[in-house]
């Protein structure tokens, strides 16, 4: 019995048998080995995955009728564009600075992710001021409302990271900037932020490309 | 990549202990717990007890009731479109009111009754329990699910009282029915039902979360997946289908709100309702259709599912008798729920889309047959050779084993495309789909009540009301929908709010109408021996002994009966077997529970197949 | 209580039988070429009739035989995997008996013949209006934004194809008995669909694009037309005629019908009148 035994092999044991028992005495009644909050991250991810595929495909079946008329990218989106991915690089070294311990570049990190995050959100609003004031409105043209409602879900998905961003922050500083105590939830936040690009990357480039 | 990594990070060893660590000699012994007891919230006021509780299973029980008060609101309604329908001369209803009361009872009846219980009300009731864990994982994300619910049941309830009534789209809400003139409520309505909606799915996403990793992380040791019961199994599947099918609800309700409040095309065309040209164009209502099934399939089987396990536990206790080939229903359970991402344009053979799709369509739903016909066999094979006790729980199983074969068989006409033709939005629909996703998991969920009461009260409910229950709920269902099933051979289309006689709607089958409408309100009025039984019994049913079925999961074993906080006392309980060593042979009794180490149970052999 | 149980199983099973075969309630004789769907249910109901009286019988049968005695003790058996395979197999071949056949009455179905003869069935909330191709068999374009008092079927006055098509006035169509017809089902507000219960065949109309099915009516009479797709308050009384015509009588009834270019004339004789009137 080795740990790497899936979750589909298990569905062959029979669990009545005496060897099996024996091996069975022993589980420490866990599957996976990793820690709840990673199970549950991955579980959300899983499930945004879902959502954002959907609206792809409803997407990409709208853009096919006669009517849809594809909408220009105005330039600050590629600001925005660089302005992700910048937080998603420094939010990797903060995790490698929080995994050694190094408390002044774990806090310097934390605060300058936030302040990516939050640029990165204002300059979607900002794009879309930029659009609507050369009258691409979400009811000019569906293509426009495709947009429109992929940027608000992916910002919002962004305010919710913050909100962890936030509690992680302002645990960190209490505990009197201690790198060890964050280090999971700083690990979470990181991830969710890669895939945040990724989503943000696909979008985009679907959108640049039709 | 980063496997390693983690390693570092998270556990401290491999996840099965090395077996020469452990002394052959003494049997019994299991390895150290690797992780730390779980942290448990505890509450010390009467609000955050009761109210607020973070306890998974108070949640349960909030889900329940809440989930019940909404279902029955969904069963008036059922007779008042049963009275409509078949005395349309009392005038009891207009046809506005018929169609919002379709649509309410629809959405009522599968989400907010079915799902919420089953998965909000059984799932938190049972999986801490039955897997030997202090409670779910994240607590207060758990607490929030339940009233997220309780937002989104609240706004479903507000829309009877907005200007137009609530939505009259049918619960499919299909536009651009939905949202144009024509329809009852295509304001306001439709409007809070799709808000109501998105928190539901908002809500349940919270729960599902806790579902999930609870069952996969926090089982108590020596719990494998495979020694899990088929309940658990069941729940644990739906919930994953939920997690992964509400997505395209959501994605549905949010562009059609769209349409709605700013006027947006996605699934609008360019129309003339009521002689008005609308300024919508391009807009695809089959896309909407895709959306809504792509949920609504795997919503069946969210339905079904915790139904087939909990049966499956059902029939094993009552019969004293292991479930027959446990591997194969799991894997039955599991194959299913994948498959029901596949089938899903088969409620949509005549919809105008690429008809093409039908063959495919029809050969995948027929598939699907063969592994919950494997269901059945297993569960009448139960039956054989078995030490059957005809207590309520059994009751309400065996007549759940009718009712869902017929239901599962009338699909088999359904599914196959080319006699879907003639059948399709007649009541023959109407009659399939109440036995096989109406009926059957309400029974299961009444023997549910029946067998797991004592465990919440410790009372039990009350024989001779529950055999009343029983009884005029079984065959009166079954008097309601066998025969509507030969309304829709004749052609009686469904969602109509009159039939009257027409060249081939023949006096007869207006009689058949009336009989059909007596004998719902006479299975409404069982519902309420149902409810007296269940509040009565809380307080002046007989006490319960601690295990009264002689069960053998855990939920029974816990120190105190009704369970208290944190489930397991001191020490979270050591599994030594799998849920359904019944009737071993060799053993002193005809039950081993599931923490009973192997040194208490010498004589049992156990054969090897 | 043991008996009483497996007999109130057995009379449902044997009363469901006897419903099944005894009662007055069954389809409406076919007036359509799709006997073959009748033929199919037919063969899925012994299919499934014959399991769903096999297992009742078989829960009966173990309610009484193996009720509880505390003197006896279940019998220990996980799982037989022989007899899961079994039954597997057979349940396989059971399904795809009923599939096959189903498979081949549908390619018919979605495959409409060359020389159909196609009228356009035209929805609106809450009522139907037929559209015949004239002598050139060939319906004129549409688009839903030439729809107007004067062109209620928002004919495209550019295609010379529309000029002779027939337009059906009242909710009253007749077909032509043993000859196939391509129903092209097309609605200006929301879904709806064309089904005469007698006919079989069934397809929604969506707005936007055209839908259709085919049949070739084999009995004469006068058949009523159903909405069979919610489609608002008014879904109920969305109803209809369709007769079934001998050549004669059908030529009779088609002569009346009039033509998209007579229409425009006389809406055009009628404004001029109306004008003439407001001007004096
Ligand atoms: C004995 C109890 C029940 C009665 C008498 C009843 C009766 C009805 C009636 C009269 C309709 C309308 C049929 C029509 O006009 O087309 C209906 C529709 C429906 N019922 Fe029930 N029902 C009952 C229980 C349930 C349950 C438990 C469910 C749970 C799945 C359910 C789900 C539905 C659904 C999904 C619809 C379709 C709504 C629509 O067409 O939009 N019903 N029921
Ligand atoms: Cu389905
Ligand atoms: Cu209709």
């Amino acid at each position: 019995m080795s740990k790497s035994k899936g979750i589909i092999e298990s569905l062959f044991e029979k669990p009545w048998e005496k060897d099996q028992i024996e091996i069975d005495n022993k589980h420490q009644g866990r599957t996976l080995n990793l820690s709840k909050y990673k199970v549950g991250l991955r579980t959300i991810m899983v499930v945004s995955t879902v959502i954002f595929s959907l609206f792809i495909v409803a997407y990409s079946d709208r853009m096919l009728v006669h009517d849809w008329r594809t909408m220009p990218e105005p330039w600050l989106l590629w600001l925005n564009t660089g302005v992700i991915i910048l937080g998603s690089l420094i939010f990797h070294f903060t995790k490698l600075a929080s995994d050694k311990n190094k408390n002044d570049k774990t806090k310097n990190g934390l605060y300058l992710v936030g302040f990516l995050a939050y640029s990165f959100l204002i300059g979607q609003l900002l794009a879309w001021y930029q659009l609507m004031s050369s009258g691409y409105y979400a009811t000019t043209n569906v293509a426009n409302a495709f947009f429109y409602l992929f940027t608000t879900l992916h910002g919002l998905h962004l305010i919710g990271g913050l909100y962890f961003w936030g509690r992680t922050t302002s645990k960190f500083l209490s505990k009197n900037s201690k790198a060890e105590d964050v280090k999971h939830s700083i690990e979470l936040c990181a991830i969710y932020w890669h895939f945040l690009l990724v989503v943000w990357l696909v979008l985009f480039g679907l959108m640049l490309f039709t | 990549m980063s496997d390693e990594h983690e390693h570092k990070l998270e556990a401290k060893s491999d996840y099965t202990a090395d077996a020469s660590s452990v002394g052959a000699s003494d049997i019994d012994a299991v390895p150290e717990a690797e992780l730390p007891d779980q942290d448990l919230y505890h509450s010390h006021s009467w609000w955050t007890t009761y109210v607020f509780s973070q306890d998974a299973k108070y949640i349960g029980i909030q889900y329940a009731l809440t989930a019940i008060g909404t279902g029955l609101l969904g069963l008036v309604l059922s007779w008042l479109m049963r009275i409509q329908l078949a005395f349309p001369g009392l005038g009891l209803l207009e046809p506005a009111a018929y169609y919002q009361f379709v649509t309410m009872h629809g959405m009522i009846m599968v989400i907010y009754l079915l799902t919420a219980l089953f998965l909000g009300g059984f799932g938190n009731l049972l999986i801490p329990l039955m897997c030997g864990s202090r409670d779910m994982a994240f607590p207060y994300v758990n607490m929030l699910s339940y009233w997220a619910f309780v937002v989104a049941v609240l706004v479903l309830l507000a829309s009877f009282f907005v200007p137009g009534g609530p939505t009259g789209a049918g619960w499919t809400l299909y536009p651009p029915q939905a949202i144009t003139a024509g329809t009852p409520g295509s304001n306001m309505g439709i409007i809070l039902m799709l808000i109501s909606l998105i928190l539901f799915v908002a809500g349940f996403t919270m729960g599902g979360l806790n579902y999930i990793i609870t069952v996969l992380q926090l089982r108590a040791r020596g719990m494998t997946l495979m020694r899990m019961p088929l309940t658990i199994w069941g729940i644990f599947t739906a919930t994953v289908l939920a997690l992964l099918a509400f997505p395209a609800l959501l994605v549905g309700c949010l562009m059609m709100t769209l349409d709605s409040m700013l006027g947006t095309s996605f699934f609008m065309p360019a129309m003339v309702s009521m002689g008005e040209k609308l300024s919508y164009d391009g807009g695809s209502p089959i896309l909407f259709q895709h959306l809504f099934w792509f949920f609504g399939h795997p919503e069946v089987y969210i339905v079904a599912l915790p139904a087939f396990g909990i049966v499956s536990d059902l029939l094993s206790v009552h019969a004293r008798k292991n479930i027959f080939g446990y591997r194969m229903m799991v894997w039955a359970i599991v194959g299913i729920g994948a498959l029901s991402f596949f089938v899903w344009a088969h409620h949509m053979y005549v919809s105008g889309m690429n008809p093409w799709f039908g063959f495919f369509f029809a050969t995948t739903t027929l598939i699907i047959a063969v592994p919950t016909a494997l269901k059945v066999y297993n569960w009448i094979i139960t039956l054989w050779r078995a030490n059957i006790q005809l207590t309520l729980p059994m009751l309400f199983s065996l007549a759940f084993i009718v009712t869902f074969l017929n239901g599962g068989l009338t699909g088999l006409f359904l599914g196959n495309v080319t006699v879907d033709v003639p059948l399709s939005d007649t009541y023959f629909v109407v009659a399939h789909f109440h036995m096989v996703m109406g009926i059957a998991p309400i029974l299961v969920v009444f023997g549910a009540i029946y067998h797991w009461y004592p465990l919440i009260t410790g009372r039990m409910l009350n024989e001779t009301l529950g055999k009343i229950h029983f009884w005029v709920t079984f065959v009166g269902s079954y008097a309601i929908y066998f025969p509507m099933h030969y309304q829709g051979f004749v052609g009686v289309p469904r969602r109509y709010f009159e039939i009257y006689e027409s060249p081939y709607i023949e006096t007869s089958t207006l009689v058949l109408n009336q009989f059909i409408t007596i004998a719902a309100l006479i299975v409404g009025a069982a519902q309420l021996v149902f409810l007296y039984n269940i509040i009565t019994s809380a307080r002046l049913g007989k006490k319960s002994e601690k295990n009264p079925w002689k069960a053998n999961s855990l939920e029974w074993h816990t120190p105190q009966m009704p369970p208290e906080h944190g489930n397991w006392g001191k020490e979270t309980p050591k599994v030594y077997r799998w849920a359904y060593d019944y009737s071993v042979p060799g053993a002193k009794e005809d039950y081993i529970p599931q923490n009973v180490p192997p040194s208490e149970v010498i004589g049992a052999k156990v054969e090897k197949t | 209580m043991p008996v009483t149980v497996a007999v109130a199983f057995l009379l449902i099973t044997v009363g469901s039988v006897v419903f099944h075969f005894w009662s007055p309630w069954w389809w409406t004789e076919v007036a359509s070429n799709w006997g073959g769907m009748d033929d199919t249910i037919i063969l899925t109901f012994w299919i499934t009739g014959f399991v769903f009286v096999v297992i009742c019988l078989f829960v009966s049968y173990c309610v009484w035989k193996f009720a509880y005695r505390k003197d006896r003790i279940a019998e220990y058996k996980p799982e037989d995997n022989k007899l899961e395979k079994r039954l597997t197999w057979i349940t396989t071949l059971g399904v795809a008996a009923l599939l096959a056949p189903g498979l081949v009455v549908w390619n018919n179905y979605v495959t409409v013949p060359e020389n159909a003869y196609k009228v356009e069935v035209f929805a609106y909330q809450w009522g139907w209006k037929y559209r015949l191709p004239g002598d050139d068999g060939v319906l004129g374009k549409t688009d839903i934004r030439y729809i107007s008092d004067e062109n209620p079927f928002g004919l495209i006055l550019e295609d010379p194809n529309g000029k002779d098509d027939r337009l059906v006035d009242g909710d009253e169509l007749h077909l032509l008995l043993d000859r196939s017809v391509k129903f092209e089902l097309r609605t200006i507000d929301v879904l709806h669909n064309f089904y005469v219960p007698q006919f079989r065949g069934k397809m929604d109309m969506v707005p936007g694009i055209i839908t259709y099915y085919w049949i070739t009516p084999t009995k004469t009479g006068d058949y009523e037309v159903l909405c069979a797709e919610y489609c608002g308050s008014g879904h109920y009384a969305m109803r209809g005629r369709v007769i079934v015509d001998k050549e004669q009588d059908y030529k009779k009834w088609e002569a009346k019908q009039i033509t998209f270019e007579k229409m425009l004339v006389q809406n055009k004789k009628n404004k001029n009148l109306q004008l003439a009137k407001s001007n004096k």
